[in-house]
C-alpha cells in the first residue's frame, strides 16, 4: 500500500495520498503533508463519491472511474478501486497547477495494485 | 425538510443543529451519563427519546465500567454500522461533567467518517458553549418524573 501511496506523491505538486474506505469514509492509508486534514479529506471524498455514484446510477452513465475536484487552493483527485460502493477510493490531494494526466496515471496505478 | 432540533438547555441548540445539517444525521441525542436529555433532534416520540437515553446512558456505564476492569483510560466513542444505518455514540467531557452524543444515520446519506469529523466539531462548539462556572443540576428521586415530564415537554414544544 505505501508503495502505491509513494508513487503518487512522488508527482510534483502532490501534497498528499490516501486510501479511503468507500462506505466508511475512513483513512485506510495515508502520505499526507503536515497541515493536511486527512480524515476530513476522507470524509468529504467518501460522501461526495457516494453521491456521485448514485447520481451517476440514476443518470445510466455507468460508474466513475475518476474525478477531480478543482477548488481555490488546491484539487482532489479520486480513483474509485474496485466496487465503489464497499471497496477504496484512491485520493490524492494536490496544488492547483498539478500535472493532472499524471497523477490519474499514478492514480490508476494505485488502484490495480491494492484492490 | 430538516429534521426538528430542540433543546432543554439552549447553548447545546446551534451546535446540535449545525451538526445535524453537516453530518447528515437522521436522530441525535445530547445527555448526561446518567440519562437526562440535554438535546434532541429528529425524534417525533417522546418514548423513543426516553428509551434511547436510557439505552445509552447504560451503554456509556457498560463500556466506562469494562474500560475500568481492563484498566485502561474509558473507551471515547462506540460505532456500530448495520446495512443500512450506523449508530455512533461517545462521550466528552465539559465544565459541567461529562456529556454524551448518540447520533443514527443512514448509510445511504452519511457515514461514520462524516460523523466522526462533525461529532469532533460538535464536542468543541459543545465545549465552548457551556455556561461558565456552571454546576450539574442534581435530580432528586423526588423531582424525577416533574424533571423528566418538563424536560419531554421542552423536547416536543409542548
Amino acid at each position: 500500500m505505501s508503495t502505491a501511496l509513494d508513487h503518487i506523491t512522488r508527482v510534483r505538486g502532490v501534497r498528499g495520498a490516501m486510501l479511503v474506505s468507500a462506505e466508511d469514509g475512513i483513512v485506510v492509508a495515508e502520505q499526507l503533508m503536515e497541515g493536511i486534514k486527512g480524515g476530513a479529506v476522507a470524509a468529504l471524498a467518501a460522501s461526495l463519491a457516494g453521491r456521485l455514484r448514485r447520481a451517476m446510477e440514476a443518470a445510466g452513465t455507468g460508474t466513475s472511474v475518476f474525478w477531480h475536484l478543482q477548488a481555490e487552493q488546491g484539487a482532489l483527485l479520486v480513483v474509485p478501486g474496485g466496487n465503489a460502493q464497499g471497496g477504496i477510493l484512491v485520493v490524492a490531494v494536490a496544488e492547483p497547477d498539478v500535472n493532472i494526466g499524471l497523477v490519474r496515471l499514478e492514480l490508476l496505478r494505485a488502484a490495480e495494485s491494492v484492490v | 425538510m430538516s429534521p426538528q432540533t430542540r433543546a432543554v438547555e439552549s447553548w447545546t441548540l446551534q451546535p446540535l443543529t449545525d451538526f445535524v445539517r453537516e453530518a447528515s444525521v437522521r436522530l441525535v441525542l445530547v445527555l448526561t451519563p446518567s440519562g437526562q436529555v440535554l438535546a434532541q433532534s429528529g425524534f417525533s416520540r417522546a418514548v423513543d427519546v426516553m428509551s434511547a437515553a436510557a439505552l445509552a446512558a447504560a451503554i456509556v456505564a457498560t463500556t466506562s465500567e469494562l474500560a475500568r476492569q481492563l484498566r485502561q483510560p474509558p473507551f471515547a466513542a462506540l460505532s456500530h454500522q448495520g446495512p443500512k444505518m450506523g449508530f455512533f455514540l461517545a462521550t466528552f467531557v465539559t465544565e459541567r461533567g461529562m456529556l454524551a452524543v448518540l447520533a443514527v444515520y443512514d448509510l445511504d446519506v452519511s457515514s461514520i467518517g462524516l460523523v466522526q469529523l462533525f461529532y469532533e466539531q460538535l464536542a468543541a462548539d459543545l465545549k465552548t458553549a457551556t455556561p461558565k462556572g456552571a454546576v450539574p443540576k442534581q435530580v432528586l428521586a423526588a423531582d424525577f418524573e416533574r424533571e423528566l415530564t418538563d424536560s419531554l415537554n421542552t423536547l416536543f414544544g409542548r
